[in-house]
């Protein structure tokens, strides 16, 4: 396993902070209020976990005002994905483009 | 040039387009065509020809075409250098035209392998590969 995956499980190992990542993937942006106020761990522990999955560039913050807003960075989840999946999705969206141009040499 | 190892996957892509064979080879191998759905490019329909294809993304693709037998295969390297070995892509596309009753099917097939990937998910348990399977729908449904 490369260090980069390493890194990667060992950061989404631990079941509060990968609650809070998949949180921060499904309903985007957060303050790490509304994070703690769901979490069932006290704010400390909570910016703890944001720190470590921010470390790892699984989440990026924003400062706006007195708040912190965190976000989920999937880019950094790249490591871990199968190669294969990702270019069956890019070549099925090329074949779309492939598509509409072979539709408009026909003009 | 790059072989496909045991340890190789492969992709396959499939679609039937209702025009002929001759009209998919033409987007399949005159540059500003190939631009037009696929990226910038200096291919040339040439067996040994060595062209880069240049993502949008600003990456920039080696290539080497490798097998060419006008309107029926096209096949080329398709690698991607990169320091990381989790983004190094080594492979090779292979386009099939089979004519079909009302047109065309293309097959693109590609074979290759990431170096950090040989044994990628030897060692991860059910639970991990349940994750990176919700995570990928994830991934595809935000592109």
């Amino acid at each position: 396993m490369s260090k980069a995956q390493d890194t990667l499980f060992r950061t989404l190992a631990d079941p509060t902070r990968r609650a809070i990542f998949e949180r921060l993937c499904r309903q985007g942006e957060q303050t790490v209020g509304a994070l703690t106020a769901r979490s069932g761990v006290s704010q400390p522990a909570v910016s703890k976990h944001l720190g470590i999955l921010k470390q790892a560039g699984l989440v990026r913050d924003r400062q706006d005002g007195r708040q912190t807003h965190y976000s989920a960075q999937l880019r950094a989840l790249s490591p871990l994905i199968d190669w294969t999946s990702q270019m069956a999705s890019f070549w099925e969206k090329r074949f779309d483009d492939l598509e509409d141009l072979l539709k408009r040499m026909d003009q | 040039m790059t072989e496909p190892s045991a340890d190789s996957r492969t992709v396959v892509v499939e679609r039937e387009f209702l025009h002929p064979p001759e009209k998919i080879w033409r987007a399949l191998t005159q540059p500003h065509l190939i631009e037009e759905w696929l990226m910038k490019n200096d291919f040339k329909p040439a067996l040994g020809h060595r062209f880069n294809l240049r993502g949008e993304w600003g990456g920039v693709l080696d290539c080497e075409v490798l097998a060419i037998e006008p309107n029926r295969t096209l096949s080329y390297t398709w690698n991607f250098a990169h320091d990381d070995a989790a983004f190094d892509l080594r492979s090779i596309v292979t386009f099939t035209l089979t004519p079909s009753g009302t047109g065309t099917l293309l097959r693109m097939e590609q074979t290759g392998f990431r170096p950090d990937q040989r044994q990628a998910f030897g060692g991860a348990k059910a639970g991990w590969q349940q994750f990176i399977t919700k995570l990928e729908q994830l991934l595809t449904r935000q592109d």
